[in-house]
C-alpha cells in the first residue's frame, strides 16, 4: 500500500509537467466524471474511481517503469486466490464461458452467470472464426506449453489476475473483478490446457 | 412516405442481415455488397427527410419549430453548421455537440421541459428517437464541408484537453479506457474492425461518416449514443446524455479528424 501510494505520487510529479495549460487536474477529471455519470444496474459509481494499479497505467502511458511494475504485480499476486487440488475443470463449459460477452455491464442482470469475453480478443477453437485480434491467438495452447500444475497455475492466475503478470495488460482482471467464479475461471483453464479440448485438437 | 419506402426495404435489409450473421469473415464484402444496394434508395435519405419535417414541425407548449435553431451559423442556418461542431456557444456559456444544440433549442424555443425531450434520446427496432431524424437531417446538410470544431476559446481547448484526458482514462469493472480497444492499428474485437481514434489518419475517416445507419441493426444512430455504448462495453456507469464529459470525449475525436470533408450521414456494420 505504502510503496503504491509513494510510486502514484512521483508519477503524478512527473505527469503534472504541463503540456497545455488547459489539461485538467486529477481531481478535476474526477469531479467531472462523478458529476457527468451516473450509476445504472450493476454499473456503480465507485467504478469511475480508478485504483492504483488503473492510475499508474494511465499516467505512465502503459508503460511504468520495470521496478515500478514489478512491485505493483506483486501487489496484484496477493489478490489471486488460488483453490487447492486440481484446477481443470470441464472444457465444455469453458467453450461456452469463452464465447460469451455478457457480464459486468450496466445492462447485464445482477447474479446472472457472466462469460469471459475471450472471443472476443483471442483466437481459442480453430472452429470458431468469428474471433477477436486484440490479444495472441490461443491456439494449441495447451500442446505447446503443456498441462502440468504449474502451467495449470499460471492460467489460473492469469485469468483471475491478468495483471499479476502484465501490470498494464488489456486484458481484464475477470476473478478479481468479480466477473468470474472460481468454478468457471477452472473450465476455462480446461478448455485452454485439456487434450480433449479443440483448442488443442 | 417514409413508411411506405422503409417497409419496401424491409426485405432486401433482412436478406442482407441474414448474409452477415452468417459467415463473419464475409462481412466487410457483405456490407459493400448492401451499400451498393442501397445506393439509389439509401434509408439514411428517408431519415434525412423525416428530420427536415420534425424540424419544421411545430411543437411544444409554445407551439414553435426549431427553423429559428442557432446551430452556431446563426439562427435558421442549417447548411454547413453541424461540421463546425462542437464549438462554444456564448448563450449557454458551454462547448455543446449538436445533441446539446438541438436540446438546447427544443427547451428555449419550443418550450419543452428537459425531462420531457430526453425522454427518448436513442432509439429501439420499434421506433427511433427524435434526436436521430434530426441528427440525421441536421448532418446531411454539411456534406462537402471540411470538419472544423471550434479551437480557439479556452473553453474548447479546455474541452479538448478534457476529452484527451478521458480517452485514456482507464477505469471501470474492466480496467478499460477508450484506448484499449482504438489504440492500436488492425486490432478487432470478434469480427469488428476498430480504427485507432486518436489519431488523424483513424479518426477522420470517422467523424466525417457519424452520425451513422447501423445494418447490425437498421438503425440509424448518433455519437451521444456511439459513445454511451462504448462507455457500457467498458463496464463503467453510464454517462449522462450530452454531458460536458461526452461532448469533450467527441470534441477530442472530432478535433483530431478536423479537416476532413464531411460525406456522412454514413453507413456501419
Ligand atoms: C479485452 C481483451 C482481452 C480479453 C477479454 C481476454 N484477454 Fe487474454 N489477453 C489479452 C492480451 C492483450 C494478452 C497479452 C498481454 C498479456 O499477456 O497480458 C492476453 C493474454 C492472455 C494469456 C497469456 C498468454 C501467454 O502466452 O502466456 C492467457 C492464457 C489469456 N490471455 C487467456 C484469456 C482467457 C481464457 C480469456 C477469457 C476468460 C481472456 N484471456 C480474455 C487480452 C484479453
Ligand atoms: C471493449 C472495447 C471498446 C472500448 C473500451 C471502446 N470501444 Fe468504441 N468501439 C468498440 C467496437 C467493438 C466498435 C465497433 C462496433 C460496431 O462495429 O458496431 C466501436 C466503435 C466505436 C466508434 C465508431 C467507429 C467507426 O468506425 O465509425 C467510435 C467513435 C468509438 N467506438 C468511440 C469510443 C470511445 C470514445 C470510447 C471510450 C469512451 C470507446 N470507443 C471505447 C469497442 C470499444
Amino acid at each position: 500500500m505504502h510503496t503504491t501510494l509513494t510510486i502514484t505520487l512521483g508519477l503524478a510529479a512527473a505527469a503534472a509537467t504541463p503540456l497545455t495549460c488547459a489539461e485538467p487536474s486529477d481531481q478535476q477529471t474526477l469531479g467531472v466524471l462523478q458529476r457527468d455519470f451516473h450509476a445504472r444496474g450493476q454499473a456503480t459509481m465507485d467504478r469511475v474511481v480508478q485504483d492504483g494499479l488503473q492510475r499508474i497505467c494511465t499516467l505512465s502511458g502503459d508503460q511504468p517503469p520495470a521496478e515500478v511494475a514489478k512491485a505493483l504485480e506483486a501487489d496484484q499476486m496477493r489478490t489471486i486466490v488460488f483453490p487447492s487440488g486440481s484446477l481443470m475443470g470441464e472444457w465444455k463449459r469453458g467453450e461456452a464461458i469463452a464465447q460469451s460477452g455478457r457480464g459486468s455491464m450496466w445492462n447485464d442482470q445482477t447474479g446472472a452467470a457472466a462469460g469471459g469475453s475471450c472471443y472476443n480478443c483471442h483466437q481459442l477453437s480453430p472452429q470458431e472464426q468469428s474471433h477477436g485480434t486484440l490479444a495472441p491467438s490461443l491456439l494449441g495452447f495447451g500442446n505447446k506449453r503443456g498441462n502440468g500444475p504449474q502451467v495449470q497455475q499460471y492460467v489460473y492466475g492469469k485469468i483471475y489476475n491478468a495483471k499479476a503478470y502484465n501490470l498494464c495488460s488489456q486484458m481484464p482482471r475477470l476473478g478479481h473483478a468479480g466477473t468470474l467464479t472460481e468454478q468457471q475461471i477452472k473450465d476455462l483453464v480446461a478448455l485452454l490446457l485439456d487434450p480433449a479440448s479443440p483448442v488443442n485438437k | 412516405m417514409f413508411r411506405s419506402r422503409t417497409s419496401a426495404l424491409a426485405p432486401a435489409l433482412a436478406l442482407a442481415l441474414a448474409a452477415l450473421s452468417v459467415q463473419g469473415q464475409d462481412t466487410k464484402k457483405e456490407i459493400e455488397k448492401y451499400q451498393k444496394m442501397i445506393a439509389d434508395s439509401s434509408p439514411v435519405e428517408l431519415y434525412e427527410l423525416q428530420g427536415e419535417a420534425l424540424w419544421k414541425k411545430k411543437q411544444g407548449p409554445k407551439g414553435a419549430s426549431l427553423e429559428a435553431c442557432d446551430l452556431g451559423r446563426g439562427p435558421g442556418v442549417v447548411k454547413g453548421a453541424y461540421a463546425r461542431l462542437p464549438r462554444y456557444f456564448p448563450d449557454t456559456d458551454r462547448v455543446m455537440d449538436l445533441e446539446a444544440r438541438l436540446l438546447h433549442c427544443m427547451t428555449s424555443l419550443q418550450g419543452r421541459t428537459r425531462e420531457e425531450a430526453t425522454k427518448r434520446v436513442f432509439g429501439d427496432d420499434d421506433n427511433p428517437s427524435e434526436m436521430e431524424y434530426l441528427s440525421a437531417y441536421v448532418a446531411g446538410e454539411s456534406r462537402g464541408v471540411a470538419v472544423s470544431p471550434g479551437t480557439r476559446h479556452p473553453k474548447e481547448k479546455a474541452s479538448y484537453e478534457l476529452g484527451r484526458t478521458l480517452f485514456f482514462y482507464r477505469a471501470g469493472a474492466w480496467d478499460f479506457s477508450c484506448a484499449s480497444c482504438h489504440g492500436e492499428e488492425g486490432k478487432r474485437i470478434r469480427m469488428q474492425e476498430l480504427p485507432v481514434l486518436s489519431t488523424p489518419a483513424g479518426a477522420r475517416a470517422v467523424v466525417a461518416t457519424w452520425p451513422a445507419y447501423r445494418v447490425s441493426n437498421s438503425q440509424f444512430k448518433t455519437m451521444q449514443w456511439r459513445i454511451n455504448d462504448c462507455y457500457r462495453q467498458m463496464r463503467m456507469p453510464e454517462p449522462n446524455f450530452v454531458s460536458d464529459a461526452t461532448i469533450a470525449v467527441n470534441m477530442f475525436l472530432v478535433a483530431t479528424g478536423k479537416g476532413e470533408p464531411y460525406r456522412g450521414p454514413g453507413t456501419k456494420r
